[in-house]
C-alpha cells in the first residue's frame, strides 16, 4: 500500500472474480464502501463481509477459504511467515485465492498502486469522474520480472459525452471496472496474491 | 342437535389490550374501529359509553378515557393461552372468534360428573391459569350456547327452543334482516321461529332461512375442531456434563437426526432453528439460527455442533460448567414441499459450500459477525448500504425509488470512514471556509488539515452538495454541505461541513 488507490484496486480485482460467478469474502475491513463495490460490478449477494473478526482472524480466514473462492483479509498486524504459508497451503488445497490487504511474506504476486491521479475536478467546478492509476506487479515464478500497467478506473464515457442522470439512477452494473491503457501484459494471478 | 359448551370472555378486545399492552382494564377503556366504539370496559359503561359511539363523543362523556385502536391479531394472540387452558381440560375446541370458544359438552360432563361441575372447572381453570374472567353456557348448538353464556346459564336438555323464545330478534346478528323483521312486527326469536320455514325461505332467502333455523334452536352445524399445534421440540438430558467438543458433536448428531425425523414424520421442515443449552450451574444459552433454504439433518447437526463449539471455546462469556441439557426448537415451520435445487447443479454446490463456510464463521463469532450489504435509497454512502446478517432476508432499509436530491454522483468512495475525521479547511487568506445560508462558499478552499497532519494544498474542489435530512425528528436530523476535494498528494476526499465543523467523511481511495 505505497500510494492511495489500493482499496479501489482491491475492489476491481474482486469485481473481475465476482462477475465470473465466484463467491467472495472480505475480512477485517469495516471501512470498505459497499456502494463502490456494487458500482464496480461486485455481486453483493455473493459477497460476505466479516468487519470485525476479533483476535482469531486467521481461523476465520481458514474457515472461509474452505468454501469461498476469493478471501480478502486485512491482517491486524504483521503476519508470521509460518501462518502465511499455512494459509497459502490451505488456499492451494481448496482451490481458492487468498488476498492479504497489507504485507504478506512469501506472496506469489504483490500488486501495488504506484501512482493515482483523479480527473474531473477543477477549482469549484466539475466532479470526480475517473482516475488514472499505475499498478506495479512483482512476484515469484512467472511474475518475477515485475510489470507495470496504467489503468483508468472506473472506465467511463469520455468527458464531453455529458452526464446521464437516468443511467446513474439505474446504477449500470455491467460496466467494466478496469480498462488496460498501456502495453505491459497483465500478470497472471497465482493462488496467493499479496496487495 | 348435540349439547355444546361455550366459553365466553366478556369484553375480549378490552381484556386482550390489558394482557398484551398492559392497559388498566378496571379504568374506563374503549376499543375503537373505524372511529366507532366496538368494545368498552365496565367502568366505561358506568360513564354512559355505549357501543357504536364516535370517538369524540365517547371522550366528551368521559375525559379520562383510554382509547385503544382495534387489532384482530392482538385479540387472537391473547386468546391463544385461554384456548390452551381449555384444551388442557377437554379436547376438541373450536375457536368461534377471539374471546369465544366452543366444545362438545358430553365429554367433560361425563368426566367431571355433570355439566355444572364441568362448567365450574373450566371457569376456574381459565381464571387461575390466565387471570381471565370467563362465563360458560351450555345448550344445544353453538348459537344457543352463545346466548346462554351471556347469562352463564345451563339450559336443560331439550329446552333450548323454549330458552331462545324470549330473546330480542337482534341476537341473530344480521342487521338488514333484523331491521326488516322489526318493521314487520317480529321482535323476538320466538316470533321469528313461529313463522313457517318455507315462507321464510321464499320471502327472505337462504341466509334468513339459516337464521330461522338458529332461532328455532336447530343449530346443526358440527364444531370445526381445531388441531392443537404439535410439540416438535426435541431435548436431551446428559448424565455426564458435556465439556468437550467431540462429545458435543456426537450429541448434536443424534439430536439433529431425531428432530429431523420428527419434522419429516409430520411432513414439515423448519427454516429457523433455536438451540438452547443449560449448564450444570444453571446458565441458559440460547441462539436462533436462520437459514434461507430448508434445514436438512446434516445442516441441523452442523449448526448444533458449531454452536456448541462456539460456546465451549468462546473466550468471553464462556459457560463456567459443562452442558447438561440440550434442546432444539424448530421455528418458522413450513410444509416440506421438497428442496428446489439450482437449474445447474454446479452453482448449487458452490453456493452450498460458501453457505457452509459463512455459517461456520457465524458459529465462531455470532450470527451478526458475517454480513452482506444491501443497497437502498439514501443520500450518502453510509445511508445507501444496509448490512444484513448472513442468511437473513435481503431487504433495503429505504426504497431506492424516490429521487434523493443531494445524492453524490458516482463513482462512490471506496473507503467510508466509520467515525469521520475532524479536519480544517482554509482559504488563501487563511480564513476558515464556510457556507452561507444560500449555499454560497465564502472562499475557495486552499489547504486542508486532517487531524494532526500538516496542511496539504488543494488542487481541485467542487461543491457544496447540501443535505438537510430529517429536520422533523430532532434526534436524527442532520444538516451538512459536502465537498469533493483533490489534494496535492493525489488523495481525493469527501469533506463535509456541519455546524461550522469540517470533517472527512470518506476517501476516494
Amino acid at each position: 500500500m505505497a500510494a492511495s488507490g489500493a482499496t479501489s484496486l482491491l475492489i476491481a480485482l474482486l469485481a473481475a472474480a465476482s462477475q465470473a460467478g465466484s463467491w467472495c469474502a472480505i475480512v477485517g475491513m469495516p471501512m470498505l464502501g459497499a456502494l463502490a463495490a456494487a458500482e464496480a460490478g461486485i455481486a453483493l449477494d455473493r459477497l460476505a463481509l466479516v468487519p470485525h473478526p476479533g483476535p482469531e482472524w486467521s481461523t476465520v480466514v481458514a474457515a472461509l477459504l474452505d468454501g469461498v473462492d476469493v478471501v480478502v483479509a486485512m491482517p491486524p498486524g504483521p503476519i508470521a511467515a509460518s501462518m502465511s504459508s499455512r494459509l497459502a497451503a490451505r488456499a492451494r488445497q481448496r482451490g481458492s485465492v487468498f488476498v492479504a490487504y497489507g504485507q504478506l511474506p512469501g506472496a506469489d504476486v504483490v500488486l501495488n498502486s504506484k501512482h493515482s491521479r483523479w480527473e474531473g475536478l477543477e477549482a469549484g467546478r466539475g466532479r470526480l469522474r475517473r482516475r488514472e492509476m499505475t499498478v506495479v506487479a512483482r512476484g515469484r515464478g512467472a511474475a518475477a520480472q515485475g510489470r507495470q500497467a496504467r489503468f483508468f478506473m472506473p472506465d467511463l464515457a469520455p468527458m464531453n459525452a455529458g452526464w446521464d442522470g437516468d443511467k446513474w439512477r439505474r446504477r449500470d452494473l455491467k460496466r467494466p471496472a478496469l480498462t488496460l491503457v498501456s502495453a505491459a501484459p497483465e500478470p497472471e494471478f497465482e493462488k496467493v496474491v499479496g496487495l | 342437535v348435540s349439547r355444546t359448551l361455550l366459553v365466553w370472555c366478556p369484553d375480549w378486545p378490552i381484556a386482550a389490550a390489558g394482557i398484551v399492552e398492559g392497559v388498566p382494564t378496571f379504568e374506563p377503556v374503549v376499543v375503537i374501529e373505524a372511529n366507532r366504539v366496538i368494545a368498552c370496559s365496565a367502568a366505561a359503561r358506568d360513564e354512559d359509553i355505549r357501543l357504536g359511539l364516535r370517538r369524540r363523543e365517547a371522550q366528551s362523556r368521559c375525559p379520562q378515557l383510554h382509547v385503544i385502536e382495534h387489532d384482530d391479531g392482538r385479540d387472537a394472540r391473547a386468546f391463544e393461552p385461554v384456548v390452551a387452558m381449555v384444551e388442557a381440560l377437554a379436547p376438541g375446541v373450536e375457536v368461534v372468534r377471539p374471546g369465544v370458544c366452543a366444545l362438545a359438552a358430553r365429554g367433560p360432563a361425563r368426566y367431571f360428573g355433570g355439566e355444572e361441575a364441568a362448567a365450574e372447572h373450566i371457569v376456574e381453570q381459565v381464571a387461575q391459569g390466565c387471570a381471565v374472567e370467563a362465563q360458560v353456557g351450555i345448550a344445544e348448538g353453538v348459537f344457543g350456547a352463545g346466548l346462554a353464556a351471556r347469562s352463564g346459564t345451563i339450559v336443560r336438555p331439550g329446552e333450548t327452543t323454549a330458552f331462545l323464545t324470549g330473546f330480542d330478534i337482534a341476537a341473530i346478528g344480521r342487521d338488514a334482516l333484523v331491521d326488516l323483521l322489526r318493521r314487520l312486527g317480529i321482535r323476538t326469536l320466538g316470533d321469528f321461529a313461529a313463522l313457517p320455514a318455507a315462507s321464510v325461505l321464499a320471502r327472505f332467502g337462504f341466509d334468513a332461512s339459516l337464521a330461522h333455523r338458529l332461532a328455532a334452536g336447530l343449530d346443526e352445524r358440527p364444531l370445526a375442531v381445531r388441531v392443537p399445534p404439535k410439540d416438535l421440540d426435541v431435548s436431551e438430558v446428559f448424565e455426564e456434563p458435556i465439556e468437550r467438543v467431540d462429545a458435543a458433536a456426537f450429541a448434536a448428531r443424534a439430536l439433529a437426526q431425531r428432530l429431523h425425523d420428527t419434522l419429516a414424520g409430520h411432513g414439515l421442515a423448519c427454516t429457523r432453528l433455536g438451540i438452547e443449552a443449560l449448564t450444570e450451574r444453571g446458565e441458559e444459552l440460547h441462539r436462533v439460527w436462520r437459514h434461507d433454504g430448508l434445514l436438512t439433518a446434516a445442516a441441523i447437526a452442523d449448526r448444533v455442533r458449531w454452536q456448541l463449539d462456539g460456546w465451549l471455546h468462546h473466550r468471553i462469556g464462556r459457560p463456567t460448567a459443562g452442558i447438561v441439557r440440550l434442546r432444539l426448537v424448530p421455528d418458522g415451520v413450513i410444509a416440506h414441499a421438497g428442496l428446489q435445487l439450482g437449474l445447474w447443479g454446479d452453482v448449487g454446490a458452490q453456493r452450498d459450500r460458501a453457505h457452509r463456510a459463512m455459517t461456520r464463521v457465524q458459529g465462531m463469532l455470532g450470527p451478526d459477525a458475517v454480513v452482506t450489504a444491501v443497497l437502498g435509497g439514501g443520500r450518502d454512502a453510509v445511508d445507501q448500504v444496509r448490512l444484513v446478517p448472513w442468511g437473513d432476508e435481503r431487504l433495503p432499509e429505504r426504497p431506492d425509488e424516490p429521487p434523493w436530491p443531494g445524492r453524490l454522483p458516482p463513482p462512490a468512495p471506496a473507503t467510508v470512514l466509520v467515525d469521520p475525521l475532524p479536519a480544517e479547511v482554509l482559504d488563501a487568506t487563511g480564513a476558515r471556509v464556510g457556507v452561507t445560508a444560500r449555499l454560497a462558499v465564502t472562499g475557495a478552499p486552499a489547504t486542508v488539515t486532517i487531524g494532526a497532519e500538516p496542511p496539504v494544498e488543494v488542487v481541485g474542489w467542487t461543491g457544496p452538495w447540501p443535505v438537510d435530512e430529517r429536520w422533523w425528528a430532532p434526534a436524527e436530523a442532520s444538516r451538512r454541505a459536502r465537498f469533493q476535494v483533490t489534494l496535492a498528494d493525489d488523495r481525493a476526499l469527501l469533506l463535509s461541513l456541519s455546524g461550522m465543523q469540517w470533517s472527512v467523511e470518506a476517501i476516494y481511495d
